[in-house]
């Protein structure tokens, strides 16, 4: 505090990330990392859906219209959707929004599908630390826009 | 149904530069079965415009409405559009004319309108009629030789068509008139190939200056 070293602000940002979970598969390996006592950022706040198949253009939006600095969507692992492929229907669903996202100047990779078994705990806790690194280091959705 | 794509982002945003409070009309009816301009499309362009502008530093205020038919003055009225400055519509053009008659302010395009046609899947459309105002196809079997055929013959085939039947244009669609001789031959109708279309009448298509339509009986 008292001295001029300002700290970096991407090391000091916590940024806000969205994960819409499928109830089946990540949310369920979400879960476990708990069961496991995993630790994994706090930045990530879980949407609970059915199936990734649930989700929709306009709640990857308005999730950062709302705050959130990423979002990501977990599913189950391809050709293994409880609901059998409406994780690859997200998976179409997310390109198009990063597209969208790129053509109107926001960083694609705020936006990201990740694909895990229920089983795999350790691996929810590591998307959570990469996601909330490539966050962070991109810094806050809005509020840099002077630097640009 | 009117078939409709929407403008890529950049052209809307470009479209909506000068202005930052603006109203968003989606059209409930051909635009939203065709997953261009319903209630959920305008939701969408809505937030991405709004994120855009964010992005850039000049935020926007924008309202969302949709309307059943963006092509009839009924629906139209009871949209209010005091205190904005523009808006935008993501009906067909017929919608963004009828708009912009309605309302004194600008009133812009969200949507490129394409044509009129059919799905053909989920996420596929494509064009069955041109509207020429002179139907043949009683004669065709019901396939329609003004759109299907890339030089809308009446009596064709060509003779360009390839060996796999497509049409020569190169677009890799089949030859219409192959698939009207076999839908002819299946109805037992082949005969009208052998009979000489007349020249079509092509005073009612569009190309002879707008159109309108008439009927005294309904007129209140
Ligand atoms: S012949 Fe004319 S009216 Fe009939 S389907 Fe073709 S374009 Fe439409
Ligand atoms: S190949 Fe068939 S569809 Fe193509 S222009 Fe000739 S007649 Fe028309």
């Amino acid at each position: 505090m008292q001295n001029n070293v300002t700290p970096d602000e991407t090391e000091t940002f916590e940024p806000k990330i969205i994960a819409f979970c499928c109830h089946y598969c990540a949310f369920a390996a979400a879960d476990l990392a708990g069961t496991m006592r995993l630790q994994y950022p706090p930045n990530i706040h879980i949407i609970r859906l059915p199936c990734t198949g649930k989700v929709d253009a306009l709640y990857l939006l308005k999730a950062f219209e709302e705050g959130a600095d990423g979002v990501m969507v977990a599913g189950c692992e391809e050709g293994s959707c409880h609901f059998t492929n409406g994780n690859l229907r997200a998976k179409k669903r997310v390109h198009h929004v990063r597209d969208q996202l790129e053509q109107t100047g926001i960083e694609g990779e705020r936006l990201e599908m990740f694909n895990l078994s229920s089983a795999m705990g350790s691996r929810f806790a590591e998307i959570a630390h990469l996601m909330t690194d490539r966050i962070r280091k991109l810094g806050p959705l809005f509020g840099n826009e002077s630097a640009n | 149904m009117i078939v409709a794509d929407q403008k890529p982002i950049n052209e809307i945003l470009g479209m909506l530069e000068r202005y930052d409070k603006v109203l968003f009309v989606g059209c409930q009816t051909c635009v939203a079965v065709c997953m261009a301009g319903g209630e959920k499309e305008t939701g969408v362009l809505a937030s991405l415009v709004r994120l855009a502008r964010q992005k850039a530093g000049q935020p926007i205020e924008i309202d969302e409405a949709a309307i059943q038919r963006q092509c009839e003055e009924e629906f139209i009225e009871p949209l209010e559009a005091d205190g904005y400055q523009a808006i935008l519509s993501l009906g067909c053009g017929v919608g963004v004319n009828k708009l912009a008659d309605h309302f004194g302010i600008p009133v812009l395009p969200g949507l490129n309108t394409g044509f009129m046609g059919h799905i053909e899947e989920h996420g596929v459309w494509a064009e069955t009629c041109a509207g020429c105002g002179d139907c043949v196809l009683h004669r065709t079997g019901g396939i329609c030789p003004v759109v299907r055929c890339a030089k809308s013959l009446m009596n064709g085939p060509c003779g360009g068509y390839t060996d796999d039947g497509l049409c020569e244009s190169g677009t890799g669609a089949p030859c219409a008139w192959i698939a009207i001789y076999k839908r002819l031959k299946e109805l037992g109708l082949l005969e009208s190939m052998t009979e000489t279309s007349p020249p079509k009448d092509w005073s009612k298509d569009r190309f002879s200056g707008p159109r309108t339509r008439v009927r005294e009986d309904v007129r209140l």
